[in-house]
């Protein structure tokens, strides 16, 4: 009998994963793709928002602002990398400088730091910005955040602490039993007090499970460039153009990898598994990017890439326990600015909502902070050499565009958190993000995989279940 | 800090006949950086013959042709590392290199020749709309999975691009048991040599679809079906000339880039070709670092590359020596109307050699034109060329003393005869 | 017998040319597209390149060819040999794998050293 059975390893389930790794609780997570943080949470702006533009008295704008302020302490015990460069709001023709005033209150009713900007000062931050600028709100709590990393080194706190984590495994129903509640899957069936419904795009469909509900999550795709490492000081801050009904529009900004991101656009999609990126839509999002910067290097795009929010139809994210079973948690609707605000609801969702219906008994042993990764490129040339000398794996380059060693790799692969396909692996040590997009290091990847996990390259995936890599061996006449 | 006179980053082809020709010159204190277990480079996995019909008058496969270089490096016992990366190279010729025996070196060369290669482009760069499956790869991730390792990335495949790589897969994938449905080709010519053509597509029956591309690509986990189309004189696809393929895999011939990023980094300038700009001798604008193979322009025969390497090789050395002149702007070069882009950059005018070579490559297929050589405006050669294409680089060569001044511009452009 | 029409590969001309039933050969440019074509009309020849299985290497195949071209007609009957052979390291560019490949007279050999690895 697991004391809690969160559904879902996206960001939130990681977090309240984390949050309750904390205390003398049984915990399993289930996990329907073949890694965590695998749908949303690893195809979206990555930005840690500060929490001037929900709006105030929300969800939203609590668990923003409360989580914007937990990152820096969040991100060193997990390791992650977390820039806080700033963000403006960028005003490029007249209409739009009243806003900025509107903004500015939001801002301060939420408790955000911000100010306004006249064109000269954004200028003389931002020297590549649209010279049209007619001014801009900014917030300097908010920032850049690596979303692959934020996810794994929450779970991996997790399970270091004790939770049990199962990827590749799909709920197909959830039933109230008396004082307990039995979640079937595909693979087996597990009994649980508490159950909290971290599904993402499916979190109504697993809600309607246990009863029905109001609301429903809307897919809204959103579709991305990503461009190659800059020169510093093109960007400097994360810039957003005035937010509009359709959301915070598209964005231009540094990432943590030195990169640029440029997104997303906003469209209401039919099929939640619908990925597909579409040339009319990223013109849209080139064209809308370029009335912020208007020299963006697009030449140097290395990947165009879409993620589908989950937004709710309630507009403001559902975290509560259902109304008619408070030991059926529903943490739904998480869209924008949900990776900052998961930290912050993992708290609450853990303190406030599972705490009341468990005890909850803080653990002797508790485990604040994950095994620091080594990162050879921050090392001197003396702690580089003594690092390679007692494990000549980290003078080994497997990925030469992102500058990844076979030390790193092995040393995620040997991490709490299964690493089992070639796109986690990506995740964790970035190996194949750049500009060849594992051109040269791919088929090494595979080779690693195959050797880890004692099985056939033919059986390496990409990423979900039947994207095998290579699909058959020559010659096998002479074998 | 170990000091070295000259360093050549990459074991390749051209890094090898860089060495050759620095050693042959009297270069003794140099090293080859590899980061590969084998010298070679990508020749390695080019199984397929062609190779060597100059620089050795036979026809031989990659391998064999990496082989005589190779012979030509241990006879020399011209020193080596493999499964060596350079991380870095300073503009005071400090370049920084890591394997797991040694760790982390720094070594202080005097003159250092960048022969790093090409990366593909893939599908990122060019944004093929449409899912993100696994069974998109490029033809040279193709080419090393099933020719070093045996392994088929497919049974049912499309081919994006009629560039030579792609044609040679084409055959490769054919031979062993997969089944090319065809390939796309954007421009309205192939991209390929007629013999590819011929021996790669023709003989297995793989049509050629030109004025195509891939428009959508279909498959959420794995890649299920291609649709193609039709493209206008812009390249932008046609409404309505859509054809749908079931395939499992789709190959990718797109371009090769140079893999210029050491020499970026130092904010060498760079030509349009995408590696670095360099005047006759390969030296780039930083004095003793020099350029020369695919990471300065994209070659179609390995035969060039080595006789541009063995001459940036023989530079390098005489440079070793003070005998190459001071760095200084002199003529630059530049493509013209249909011309792609020209090496060198620029001409320093030194005193070593009496001609002029200019490598360039022209931007549609053109035939009964001249190429066309102005100096400050005026024309100084006109060269008629009965047929001339973008996949063959052109190599020609000029009389040093054509032209009577140190300074000024050259323009190479590809004219009509009527002109 | 009907022309039969084909690309000349010796040059980037790539003159397409049209071979009758007496080996007349029309459209070429120069003299090296009329042997060109005679010969592909009567015996076209390719070379075979492809791998062959080997332990005790660095790596699991080793590159091989045809020495000599083969009949195009037989190049499937090649690579249903070649698909067969199962070398041991050491070899050597040049070494014979097969004397006689499927009934060709060709031999099919190395073409890359690969030495015995422990």
């Amino acid at each position: 009998m697991e004391d809690v059975l969160i559904i879902g390893a996206g960001a939130v389930g990681c977090f309240i994963a984390r949050s309750l790794s904390r205390y003398e609780l049984q915990v399993l997570v289930l996990e329907k793709e073949n890694d965590v943080g695998d749908v949303t949470s690893m195809a979206n702006s990555a930005i840690a928002h500060s929490g001037y533009d929900p709006e105030p008295g929300t969800n939203k704008a609590k668990f923003n602002v409360l989580g914007n302020k937990m990152m820096p302490e969040v991100c060193q015990k997990l390791d992650v990398s977390f820039g806080k460069i700033g963000t403006l709001t960028v005003a490029v023709d007249d209409d739009q400088v009243p806003l900025l005033a509107d903004l500015l209150v939001r801002a301060h009713q939420n408790g955000v730091e911000a100010k306004i900007l006249t064109p000269e000062e954004v200028k003389a931050l931002e020297p590549h910005i649209n010279p049209a600028v007619k001014g801009a709100l900014l917030c300097p709590t908010g920032g850049i955040v690596d979303p692959f990393t934020f996810t794994s080194r929450a779970m991996e706190n997790a399970c270091d602490n004790g939770v049990k984590l199962h990827l590749a495994e799909t709920v197909l129903s959830v039933a109230k039993e008396g004082d307990h509640y039995t979640v079937k899957t595909d693979r087996g069936s597990y009994e649980a007090k508490v159950v909290v419904n971290a599904a993402g795009l499916h979190a109504d469909e697993i809600a309607a499970m246990i009863e029905p509900v109001s609301w429903k999550i809307l897919p809204r795709k959103g579709e991305y460039f990503v461009l190659n490492h800059f020169a510093p000081g093109l960007v400097n801050h994360v810039l957003f153009p005035l937010p509009s009904a359709k959301g915070k529009g598209v964005l231009v900004t540094q990432t943590t990898s030195g990169n640029y991101l440029v997104g997303p656009s906003s469209e209401f999609i039919g099929d939640k598994g619908d990925l597909a990126t579409d040339v009319p839509t990223l013109e849209s999002v080139k064209a809308q990017a370029q009335s912020l910067i208007p020299s963006l290097p697009f030449g140097e795009q290395i990947r165009v890439f879409s993620g589908i929010r989950a937004t709710p139809s309630t507009h403001d994210f559902i975290i509560e326990a259902s109304p008619r079973n408070p030991d059926f948690i529903n943490v739904a609707g998480i869209e924008s600015p949900g990776l900052v605000s998961s930290p912050a609801i993992g708290e609450y969702v853990v303190k406030d909502l599972i705490g009341a219906v468990l005890p909850l008994i803080a653990k002797a042993s508790y485990k604040k902070a994950i095994k620091k990764y080594i990162r050879p490129l921050s090392l001197s040339l003396l702690e580089r050499n003594a690092l390679i000398q007692a494990n000549p794996d980290y003078g080994e380059m497997v990925c030469d565009c992102e500058k990844v060693t076979l030390g790193e790799i092995k040393e995620a692969l040997s991490r709490s958190v299964p690493c089992l396909t070639v796109k986690a692996l990506k995740k964790r040590t970035r190996v194949g993000f750049g500009k060849c997009q594992g051109g040269f290091c791919q088929p090494k990847v595979v080779r690693l995989l195959a050797d880890y996990y004692h099985i056939s390259p033919l059986e390496v995936l990409y990423d979900k279940s039947g994207s095998a890599i290579i699909l058959d061996e020559i010659k096998k006449e002479a074998k | 800090m170990e000091t070295k006179d000259l360093l050549i980053i990459g074991g390749g082809s051209a890094g090898m006949a860089a060495a050759v020709g620095a050693y042959d010159r009297g270069v003794k204190d140099l090293l080859i950086l590899e980061k590969g277990p084998f010298l070679g480079g990508i020749l390695n996995q080019c199984i397929h013959n062609g190779f060597g019909l100059t620089e050795f008058k036979e026809e031989l496969t990659g391998p064999e042709f990496a082989q005589r270089l190779i012979t030509q490096i241990l006879d020399r016992k011209i020193p080596y590392q493999l499964d060596t990366y350079v991380i870095s190279i300073s503009k005071e010729k400090v370049v920084t290199y890591m394997n797991g025996t040694d760790g982390v070196v720094e070594v202080q060369a005097k003159a250092i020749i960048m022969a790093a290669g090409c990366y593909e482009r893939n599908a990122g760069a060019i944004g093929i709309p449409g899912d993100r499956p696994a069974g998109i790869l490029t033809a040279g991730q193709a080419q090393l999975f099933l020719n070093e390792y045996g392994y088929l990335v497919g049974h049912r495949v499309f081919i994006l691009g009629s560039g030579d790589i792609g044609l040679i897969m084409a055959r490769r994938l054919t031979l062993e048991g997969a089944k090319v449905l065809g390939v796309a080709e954007i421009c309205p010519w192939s991209n390929g040599l007629n013999r590819n053509m011929v021996q790669c597509l023709y003989d297995y029956d793989i049509p050629l679809f030109l004025s195509h591309t891939v428009t959508k690509v279909i498959g959420r986990s794995r890649l299920e079906k291609v649709i193609i189309a039709k493209v206008d004189e812009k390249k932008n696809p046609i409404p309505g000339t859509e054809q749908e393929f079931d395939v499992d895999t789709l190959i990718l011939s797109v371009g090769l880039v140079p893999n210029n990023d050491l020499l970026d980094n130092l904010g060498i300038p760079t030509s349009r070709s995408r590696g670095a700009l360099v005047n006759e001798h390969y030296e780039t604008s930083v004095e003793g670092i020099f350029s020369c193979g695919n990471v300065l322009h994209v070659h179609d025969l390995v035969d060039n590359v080595v006789e541009e390497a063995r001459q940036a090789g023989e530079a390098a050395a005489l440079y070793l020596k003070g005998q190459l002149p001071i760095h200084k702007e002199s003529i630059a070069v530049l493509p013209g109307s249909g011309i792609g882009y020209v090496v060198p950059g620029k001409i320093d005018l030194a005193d070593c050699g009496d001609d002029l070579i200019f490598k360039f490559r022209v931007r549609q297929p053109s035939r009964n034109v001249f190429i066309q050589y102005e100096f400050n405006g005026i024309i100084i050669k006109k060269i008629f060329k009965p047929i001339i294409i973008p996949s063959e680089m052109e190599i020609e060569k000029l009389p040093k003393n054509i032209l009577n001044s140190n300074q000024g511009t050259i323009t190479v452009s590809l004219v009509d005869k009527e002109a | 017998m009907a022309d039969i029409t084909l690309t000349c590969i010796i040059c980037p001309r790539g003159c397409r040319l049209t071979v009758d039933e007496h080996l007349n050969v029309t459209g070429n440019f120069c003299p090296r597209g009329i042997v060109y074509g005679k010969q592909e009309v009567t015996n076209p020849t390719r070379v075979v390149t492809s791998t062959v299985r080997i332990d005790r290497a660095a790596l699991p195949l080793c590159p091989v060819k045809t020495a000599q071209p083969i009949p195009k007609k037989k190049i499937f009957d090649v690579m249903s040999s070649i698909n067969e052979v199962h070398l041991t390291a050491p070899v050597a560019i040049g070494d014979v794998v097969i004397t006689d490949v499927a009934g060709t007279g060709v031999a099919l050999v190395v073409t890359r050293n690969m030495e015995k690895i422990p």
